[in-house]
């Protein structure tokens, strides 16, 4: 092969591997809403860091305080804040939303960081009542036209991964060092909630 | 000549590709057969195959004797709610997917002591009305019994399969996690209720 085909066989490959790297996304066989629904709502508990820490510090709270709390709050939680996204779906107002998050992570994070081991039933009715207010922020902020099952099952599914996140994060409480990572990661979250809360408020 | 035989070539060619018949490469225009659509749509139907699995779990957490009586039940009054679907035509306006989720992730979430009897009930109820949802809208055809026949299959492997898989397990923790999947079917049972709400 002379040197002139060889250059032009190059050009093309290098331009084909371009050409590739702009390809767009084919979206040939989806359903309408259907695919898309479900990553929706996959992104969506995810894609706030006051949703994230607040979860997160609810399975870490449930790893210091041990069976049953381990998985009873992380069971009521998404439970509830179904209850609080049906509330927002219907339009049925709950005034201060940003104001019970961000206080949401104040106090979540304020218990993990004093490991305070309350009754079952206090642990269950506190994580419950701040699950509502994330659940209403998630009902209003639905975005409209997505696949209702589909958008529900991946934002439970990506509510429970975070709590099982938390979980797991929270199961080196049983090393002394762990112990002490764990209440500064409630610190961390408590401090966190404190300036969402002075964000929410200027 | 070899020119010419050439140039008759290319003509064919052209003309052959001016001339296409439809590829019917899509399976949503040819289908698969009935069967195969039946067990299909079923896997392809959260609605339907989340309240199965529930069901399943349910059972796979009481025992064998559940198990069975759910593989053998579930399938039977699908198949019988398919057909009185199609032949009465008629469809529920309230969200049975969502009330399924709510009363079947309900009952997996607190482990309830249901007896052989209210199970028996329940895999009888959730076939017929799933069936009747699934039955209701289609007109009749002979190839519906295929159609029908394949859905109930799918129905079958997923009850086989989950209920099994429970029933083998051992660990408390494996059944809390059985527990912790009913608690997210309630969840998104209950935001279900409130799209369909919404839709009104």
């Amino acid at each position: 092969m002379t040197s002139a085909p060889r250059h032009a066989h190059l050009r093309s490959v290098a331009v084909l591997v371009l050409a590739t790297q702009f390809s767009q996304v084919a979206e040939a066989h989806i359903r309408k809403g259907e695919a898309s629904g479900f990553l929706s709502g996959v992104r969506h508990p995810i894609s706030g860091l006051d949703h994230v820490l607040a979860m997160i510090a609810v399975g870490l709270w449930g790893a210091q305080l041990g069976a049953p709390a381990i998985w009873v709050l992380p069971v009521a939680f998404p439970m509830v804040m179904a209850l609080g996204g049906m509330m927002g779906l219907l339009g049925i107002p709950l005034p201060g939303t940003e104001y019970g998050i961000a206080a949401s992570m104040i106090l979540l994070g304020g218990v993990v960081l004093l490991e305070l081991k309350p009754p079952l039933w206090v642990a269950a009715l506190l994580v419950s009542f701040f699950a509502i207010f994330h659940g209403h922020a998630h009902g209003t902020e639905l975005p409209p036209g997505q696949d209702g099952l589909l958008y529900s099952m991946g934002f439970v599914c990506a509510t429970g991964c975070l709590h099982g996140i938390g979980v797991s994060i929270g199961l080196v409480h049983r090393w002394t060092w762990g112990q002490l990572f764990l209440r500064l990661s409630g610190g961390f979250i408590s401090a966190m909630g404190m300036y969402f809360l002075w964000k929410a408020l200027v | 000549m070899k020119r010419k035989s050439l140039f008759v070539l290319a003509t064919m060619l052209v003309v052959f590709f001016l001339c296409p018949s439809p590829a019917s490469a899509h399976l949503n225009s040819t289908g698969m057969g009935p069967m195969y659509d039946g067990l299909l749509h079923f896997f392809l139907s959260p609605e339907d195959i989340v309240p199965v699995v529930a069901l399943a779990l349910l059972a796979g957490l009481r025992g064998p004797e559940y198990g069975r009586r759910a593989l053998l039940l579930l399938p039977a009054s699908w198949f019988v709610g398919c057909f009185l679907g199609t032949m009465f035509q008629w469809a529920a306006s309230w969200p049975v997917a969502a009330i399924s989720f709510l009363v079947f992730g309900g009952l997996v979430a607190a482990d309830a002591q249901v007896s052989l009897r209210a199970m028996t009930v329940l895999a009888g109820l959730l076939g017929l009305v799933h069936g009747w949802m699934n039955g209701s809208g289609v007109p009749w055809s002979f190839s519906l019994i295929g159609a029908y026949a394949g859905l109930v299959a799918g129905v079958f492997v997923v009850v086989a399969l989950v209920s099994a898989f429970v029933i083998k397990l051992r660990p408390p923790w494996a059944r809390i996690a059985v527990r912790v999947a009913g608690s997210w079917i309630v969840a998104t049972g209950l935001l279900l209720l409130g799209w369909a709400a919404r839709r009104g």
